[in-house]
């Protein structure tokens, strides 16, 4: 899967390994949490409503549409989170997850 | 004289030079600004690390972006900066802030609020598909983090933000596929005497429309969004709009940024219980304040977008004055003649900001015609459907009875994104005047606590 977003430039940073829902994935060093993500794949998340894919809307904290989760269980906005070496993101909050393991 | 006890929210514009003015008398304040960095929103800064030079980041405004920098680097040892904090409610003459997991409450002898302002969106359906951004946002992804939101990008929506972020992803060698304006071209004409109050700013508009137009750019003005198409699984795939002749033009995409100017953010004047009054002009509601800045509430000041959308330039003054009429207002000296000229800048600034609108205005008339099932909550999918039947069924024709009903505005964002355009669909819906609709009241905690946080909300 290709990512949604597009790098222009700054291209010359250290690359971070981390991962979502398990799959392995790499940003650069600077990157927010949402801009990592979006460069690896289409989407941060799916709505709970039912309408589909998510990825973000504000980028400055503002709609909280971005938020992910660590794999402990915290919230994360993800575009006011900074990225960092080895981080294990989960797209849904993961006692949700296990329920739906569950049933 | 007592120690003053004045904190300044916010470390953009208005904020920094509220700030540099209540430093200069002698005092240390509190700055409690939520980004990791200062500067705001117009100077938002790069990470540590990013090489860009200010130019490419700030264009025409690199210089004033520099010297706001600058200044607040010279003012950080001489104050109580507390970065990454939110400030989250007000009860009892204390500000309330947490930092991570860390909360605490803040007494306060004067508070200046510069707050800023988000993205003001008049929904299209469609808007809640995965690759739509808000302007503010698809401007942020390219100057704090040299991205673009997509491979081939439309910008639709009104006002200057529109061809000033436009114009940037051209510059950085994104591709974008059209600029669709909602607003008909002549109205900048008929607005030219008012925006004649700042003719340097007005040239630099005219020559963002003529970069995008030299570089080939679809500009399209006074059309009517008919919907962001796409599916659920890919998100964006297109836009489409009625040109003013009436004809439907599909535009391929697979991002869009959308915006219609701004909003200020106003929940902490909410709190502070400032009274507001109805803007018949861009059909919103605004804190009152007194051209020197002073809220209906003694020691509440409002500087910046956070009162008026003023613009960065606006927002220094509106800032420092803000912090000067605190400082009198506590028995401080202070230069009546820098006051006077202060105000006279805002004024000058006002008129501008009003010939804006005028160019640019909210496009009001787009809430009736939404389809039942364009979405007009994004946070918990609510349409214009779902909002008209509570108006029409329930007679919740008050703004804040519609959201106990229909959940409107009770969303993560809580009514940033949605609250204007549920106004107009409830207003048009039940045929009352705009302003007797009102508005959805800010509640603590003004955004989402950590959970870690654990404070007893109120
Ligand atoms: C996304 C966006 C992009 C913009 N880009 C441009 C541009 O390129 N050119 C232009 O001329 N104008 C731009 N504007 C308009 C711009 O807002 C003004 O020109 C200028 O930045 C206003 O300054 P300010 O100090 O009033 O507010 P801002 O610069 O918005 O600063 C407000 C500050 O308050 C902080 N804050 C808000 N609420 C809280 C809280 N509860 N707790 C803690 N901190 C808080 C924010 O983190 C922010 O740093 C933009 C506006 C937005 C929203
Ligand atoms: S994208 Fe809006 S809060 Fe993160």
């Amino acid at each position: 899967m290709t990512g949604r977003f597009v790098r222009l430039g700054e291209l010359d940073r250290a690359p971070l390994a981390f991962s979502i829902d398990g799959e392995p994935a790499s940003g650069l060093e600077g990157d927010t949490l949402l801009v990592a993500v979006l460069n690896q794949t289409d989407r941060l998340r799916v709505s709970e409503f039912g309408d589909g894919a998510r990825s973000g809307f504000c980028l400055m904290g503002a709609c909280q549409d971005c938020w992910l989760w660590s794999e402990s269980g915290e919230r994360l906005r993800a575009c006011t989170t900074s990225l960092e070496d080895g981080m294990r993101i989960l797209t849904q909050a993961p006692g949700r997850e296990w329920l739906k393991i569950a049933s | 004289m007592a120690e003053d006890r004045i904190i300044v929210v916010g470390a953009g514009p208005a904020g920094v030079r509220a700030t540099e003015a209540l430093v200069q008398a002698g005092l240390r304040p509190s700055v409690i600004d939520e980004g990791q960095r200062d500067g705001g929103q117009i100077y938002r800064r790069q990470p540590e690390g990013f090489l860009r030079a200010k130019s490419e980041l700030y264009g025409t405004e690199a210089d004033r972006a520099a010297k706001l920098h600058e200044t607040f680097a010279h003012l950080k040892p001489k104050i109580d900066y507390r970065p990454e904090t939110l400030a989250w409610n007000i009860s009892e003459g204390s500000l309330h802030v947490v930092r991570g997991a860390q909360s605490e409450a803040l007494a306060y002898d004067a508070l200046i609020v510069a707050a800023g302002a988000t993205d003001r969106i008049m929904p299209v359906r469609g808007w809640n598909r995965a690759g739509v951004y808000s302007l503010g946002g698809s401007q942020i992804a390219l100057k704090a983090q040299a991205c673009a939101i997509g491979r081939q990008v439309v910008f639709l929506g009104s006002g200057p933000l529109l061809y000033l972020v436009a114009s940037q992803y051209v510059k950085a060698g994104a591709s974008v596929a059209a600029v669709l304006d909602t607003a008909p071209r002549q109205l900048r004409v008929k607005a030219l005497p008012k925006l004649l109050a700042r003719p340097d700013v007005l040239l630099k508009g005219i020559a963002l429309d003529r970069h995008l137009r030299r570089s080939g750019i679809d500009v399209l003005t006074g059309v009517h969004p008919v919907a962001i198409e796409g599916s659920d699984e890919r998100g964006v795939e297109a836009v489409s709009v009625r040109l003013p002749g009436g004809e439907v033009r599909t535009i391929a995409c697979d991002a869009v940024g959308l915006g219609h100017h701004l909003r200020p953010e106003t929940q902490l004047a909410d709190l502070a219980r400032c009274a507001f009054r109805f803007d018949a002009q861009t059909r919103q509601w605004q804190p009152e304040v007194d051209a020197e800045g002073r809220s209906s509430v003694k020691g509440i000041y409002l500087a910046g977008d956070s009162s008026r959308t003023l613009g960065a330039d606006g927002a220094e003054a509106a800032g420092r004055l803000a912090a000067l009429a605190a400082l009198k207002d506590r028995g401080h000296a202070v230069s009546a003649n820098e006051m006077a000229r202060l105000t006279k800048t805002i004024a000058r600034i006002d008129r501008f900001r009003q010939g804006i609108s005028e160019a640019f205005p909210w496009p009001h008339q787009a809430a009736a015609e939404l389809s039942d099932d364009t979405v007009v909550c994004r946070c918990e999918c609510i349409t214009a459907g779902e909002l008209r039947a509570v108006a029409s069924e329930k007679g919740a024709t008050e703004l804040n009875r519609a959201k106990a009903f229909s959940r409107v505005g009770m969303g993560r964002c809580q009514g940033r994104y949605c609250g204007h355009a549920a106004a107009e669909v409830v207003a048009a819906a039940a045929g009352l005047p705009l302003e007797q609709v009102g508005r959805l009241r800010g509640q603590a905690p003004v955004k989402p606590l950590p959970v870690a946080a654990g404070v007893a909300l109120p």
